[in-house]
């Protein structure tokens, strides 16, 4: 039962090979075996969000996906949006508007944040409220948070109109 | 927050799936989302010596719309209704409910068919199924056969599927009228404290038809013929949304958790269904 399984996963660009068992939750696999702790585990129990990564396209709760059913998927973190030596637009504007205060749930949220501006680039308030509701920050810094992600679309929107 | 060990197949059409389902019984159970199984594998709340994962079988996700037709594939996710103008024209209901349902991770993952089939009484598609009198799709070792959504449940996590079945896809008709999903929950993620689907046609100033299922308030969601017939003739007032609630309320049977007593859910769903009725007929 305790079998151990080949699993691929090509993560932020990269691929990579490795034994787990089945029941391995995706978050660990990341963190413990690929070295990739961007992604943090919070609750352990899908409502925090600070695991989320992009699976496939979908944003998804990586303590809520059997590495397992991830055999073969694309996965982006935060260390694939980003670096300190090239921040990504929403990293940049996190940092601008003081957009975290622990810093624990803010891989999550920024990989949550552009899947959410990817969809939908030019979110209201509201929008963005409800786009992030499945992240939580317990310091309560969502006012910021969502200052920063407001920021950061406007910033890409302009961008996007410059390029044309 | 470990599961039990399990061993994991990936079938890529359903005679796979169904033979896996024959050979191992009761110890196998096929996955979708896996966004209602996991967390109960985790807590090991649920034993699955044996998974199936859908996820390479063709043909089960997706929804289509014709000639006043719906059908959504079971491996259709929330997102996915959330996102599908053709639905949102057909069925406008779907995605109100849709977007009352986990947060937006979880309706990346969860699927219609985990969603219906699993039996949770917190689950919020069962009772919007009743509602829209849909049918359930079920396959499986001596084929194809489908059930009135209405008939499915027997009791939680009990429903009419055969451990060798899975259920593909689910239908109805498209619902004319007003609608509306009416939740209350203690904050966004929980299952409901009390949640109602209506649909209503009007004719000229009266109620021509009404359906109406309540969600997580017994141990099935419950379908209440007696609620729609308080409504149906009347002019939707006060007195026959009283009449209604009233109704309701003797279908119902909530029991205490930490969502609150008997009392508050009773509150609680007298509430739901007021606002759900009263937002149905706005729209009728």
């Amino acid at each position: 039962m305790s079998n151990k399984m080949h699993v691929k996963l090509n993560v932020n660009g990269e691929d990579h090979e490795f034994l787990a068992e089945p029941r391995e939750l995706l978050i660990y696999a990341l963190r413990e075996k690929l070295n990739i702790t961007g992604p943090h585990v919070g609750c352990e129990t899908s409502h925090c969000g600070a695991c989320t990564v992009t699976m496939n396209g979908k944003s998804v709760k990586s303590c809520t996906v059997f590495v397992a059913q991830a055999n073969g998927a694309e996965v982006t973190t935060i260390e694939g949006l980003g670096g300190p030596d090239a921040l990504h637009v929403l990293q940049e504007n996190f940092k601008e508007h003081h957009g975290l205060q622990c810093g624990f749930c803010t891989p999550g949220m920024i990989t949550r944040a552009a899947k959410l501006l990817e969809e939908n680039p030019n979110p209201t308030e509201e929008e963005v409220r409800f786009g992030i509701a499945g992240n939580i920050c317990r310091c309560t810094g969502y006012q910021n948070i969502v200052k920063s992600i407001l920021s950061a679309a406007s910033e890409l929107n302009a961008a996007k109109e410059a390029a044309q | 927050m470990i599961p039990a060990a399990f061993e994991y197949y990936r079938p890529t059409d359903m005679a796979g799936v169904i033979a896996l389902l024959q050979e191992h019984g009761d110890d196998a159970r096929v996955i979708a989302g896996g966004h209602s199984l996991i967390p109960m594998m985790k807590l090991r709340m649920a034993d699955v010596p044996h998974l199936i994962d859908l996820q390479a079988i063709d043909g089960l996700s997706g929804i289509t719309v014709s000639d006043g037709a719906v059908r959504i594939g079971a491996m259709t996710t929330q997102h996915d209704i959330i996102a599908s103008a053709e639905l949102a024209a057909a069925a406008p209901i779907m995605q109100e409910a849709a977007l009352q349902i986990a947060d937006p991770q979880v309706r990346y993952m969860g699927t219609v068919g985990g969603n219906v089939a699993n039996g949770d009484p917190g689950n919020d598609m069962p009772g919007l199924m009743q509602c829209l009198d849909a049918q359930f799709h079920l396959t499986g070792p001596d084929g194809d056969r489908t059930v009135e959504a209405r008939d499915f449940y027997e009791a939680a996590y009990m429903t009419d599927r055969e451990d060798e079945e899975v259920l593909v896809a689910v239908t109805f008709a498209a619902p004319s009228g007003g609608y509306a999903y009416e939740k209350q929950k203690r904050k966004i993620g929980d299952y409901a404290t009390a949640a109602a689907a209506v649909q209503i046609t009007k004719d000229g100033g009266t109620v021509a038809s009404a359906s109406i299922a309540m969600t997580n308030l017994s141990d099935t969601p419950v379908w209440s013929e007696a609620t729609a017939d308080a409504l149906v003739g009347t002019d939707c007032g006060d007195a026959a949304v009283k009449a209604a609630i009233a109704a309701m309320l003797g279908d119902i049977d909530p029991t205490e958790d930490n969502r609150g007593p008997v009392a508050f859910k009773r509150h609680a769903a007298g509430i739901v269904l007021g606002r759900a009725i009263a937002r149905a007929w706005s729209r009728a």
